[in-house]
C-alpha cells in the first residue's frame, strides 16, 4: 500500500507551491493540496481537508498529512476526531515544518517507506537535534 | 422564565449570537489585528451567519442545534476559532440530553471548555478563550449548586466570562499566533476570550427571555 500526502496551509499558494517542491523528488507519489478556504480566503477547510483524505483513502493509499500553521494542525486533528481506529492506522499527522517536513516525507514514499516511516520523515526532527 | 430551556431557547441564544457577533465584527477584527491575524471577527462572522441559515429548517432539541452549530462552525469558520469553536459546541451536544436545567447549563459549558482545552491544548493564563470559560464554569458551578435559576447560572457565566475576558489584558500569550509577539502582546485583550464572552451574554439573554 502506497503512502500519500495531504498538504494543509493558510494559503492556497502556499500549498500548491510545497506539492510542487515536494513532487519533484518524488514523482510517483500522490500528493495533494488543501489549501485555504472553500471560498479562497486565508484559512484552512474541514472539508478540503476531509475530501482530499477520503479521495486518497478510497485510491487505496495510506496518507500522511503535514501542517503550516497551529489553526491548520487543530483543522486536520479535528477531521482525525471523526475517524474510527481503524482509519486512523491508515491516515496519521505528521507534525513538522512544513518544507522540509514534506521534501523528506515524499521522498520516503517515494522509497517505498510505510506510513509510520513517512510520518517520522515528515516530522523532520534531525534539523532541529 | 421557565424552569428548563428548551430547543426555541437554543435557537433564540444562536441567533443571538450571530446578531451580536455581527455588530461586533470590526471590534473583534481591530482586536485579533493587535495581537493576531485581524480576521477573528469577520470569521465568527461568517460562521454564524452559515449556522443560521441551516438552523432554518430548525432542530428537533438543545442537542441538534449544539450538533448543527458545531459542524457548520467546523466547516465555514476557516481560522482557529472554526476547529475550537467547532469542537466546543460538539462536546457541549454530547453533554446533554432534553431540556436543561442549572445543572445541564453547567455540563454545556463544562463540555464546551473540555472541547477547547483537548483542541487547542491550552490552560488559565495563556491569553486565550480558555480564560472565558474558565471563570464562566466555576461561576456557572457554584451557582446551580446553590440552587440557581439556568437563565441565573448562565447569567454569572456570561459575567465571569466578561472578566475573564477583560483580565487577559495584562497576559502574555503562549499559545497561538499572539504566542510570536512574546511580550508586545501584554496589553491587549484576547479576541477569543471576546467572542466567548459575546457569545455567553447570548445565552444568558436568551434564556431571561424565555
Amino acid at each position: 500500500m502506497s503512502v500519500a500526502l495531504v498538504i494543509v496551509s493558510h494559503s492556497a499558494q502556499l500549498a500548491d507551491g510545497v506539492v510542487e517542491l515536494a513532487a519533484q523528488m518524488a514523482r510517483n507519489v500522490e500528493l495533494r493540496a488543501a489549501g485555504g478556504t472553500d471560498d479562497g480566503r486565508i484559512g484552512t477547510s474541514f472539508d478540503k481537508v476531509n475530501d482530499a483524505v477520503a479521495e486518497l483513502r478510497a485510491a487505496g493509499h495510506d496518507v500522511a498529512i503535514l501542517t503550516d500553521l497551529g489553526s491548520a494542525t487543530m483543522t486536520v486533528e479535528a477531521v482525525l476526531d471523526f475517524f474510527d481506529d481503524d482509519e486512523l492506522a491508515h491516515v496519521k499527522f505528521s507534525d513538522g515544518p512544513l518544507v522540509e517536513g514534506a521534501v523528506a516525507a515524499a521522498v520516503t514514499a517515494q522509497v517505498g517507506g510505510d506510513l509510520d516511516a513517512v510520518v517520522a520523515a515528515g516530522r523532520a526532527r534531525e534539523l532541529f537535534s | 422564565m421557565s424552569d428548563t430551556l428548551s430547543v426555541a431557547w437554543a435557537l433564540a441564544w444562536i441567533r443571538g449570537s450571530q446578531a451580536v457577533l455581527a455588530a461586533n465584527r470590526e471590534h473583534l477584527n481591530d482586536l485579533d489585528r493587535a495581537i493576531g491575524d485581524g480576521d477573528h471577527g469577520e470569521n465568527m462572522d461568517r460562521g454564524f451567519k452559515a449556522v443560521v441559515v441551516k438552523l432554518a429548517d430548525g432542530a428537533e432539541d438543545v442537542q441538534g442545534v449544539l450538533k448543527l452549530v458545531a459542524s457548520t462552525l467546523m466547516s465555514t469558520v476557516g481560522g482557529a476559532a472554526g476547529p475550537l469553536y467547532g469542537t466546543a459546541f460538539l462536546r457541549a451536544a454530547k453533554a446533554v440530553e432534553g431540556d436543561l436545567d442549572a445543572n445541564g447549563v453547567v455540563a454545556v459549558i463544562a463540555g464546551a471548555l473540555d472541547g477547547i482545552v483537548a483542541r487547542g491544548k491550552a490552560t488559565t493564563g495563556e491569553k486565550t478563550m480558555v480564560d472565558a470559560w474558565t471563570p464562566a464554569l466555576v461561576a456557572a458551578t457554584a451557582a446551580a449548586e446553590g440552587g440557581a435559576t439556568p437563565a441565573a447560572t448562565l447569567r454569572v457565566a456570561s459575567d465571569a466570562a466578561a472578566k475573564g475576558a477583560e483580565d487577559t489584558i495584562p497576559l502574555q500569550a503562549s499559545k497561538g499566533r499572539a504566542s510570536y509577539l512574546g511580550e508586545r502582546s501584554i496589553g491587549h485583550k484576547d479576541p477569543g476570550a471576546t467572542s466567548t464572552a459575546l457569545i455567553l451574554n447570548a445565552a444568558a439573554d436568551a434564556a431571561e427571555a424565555a
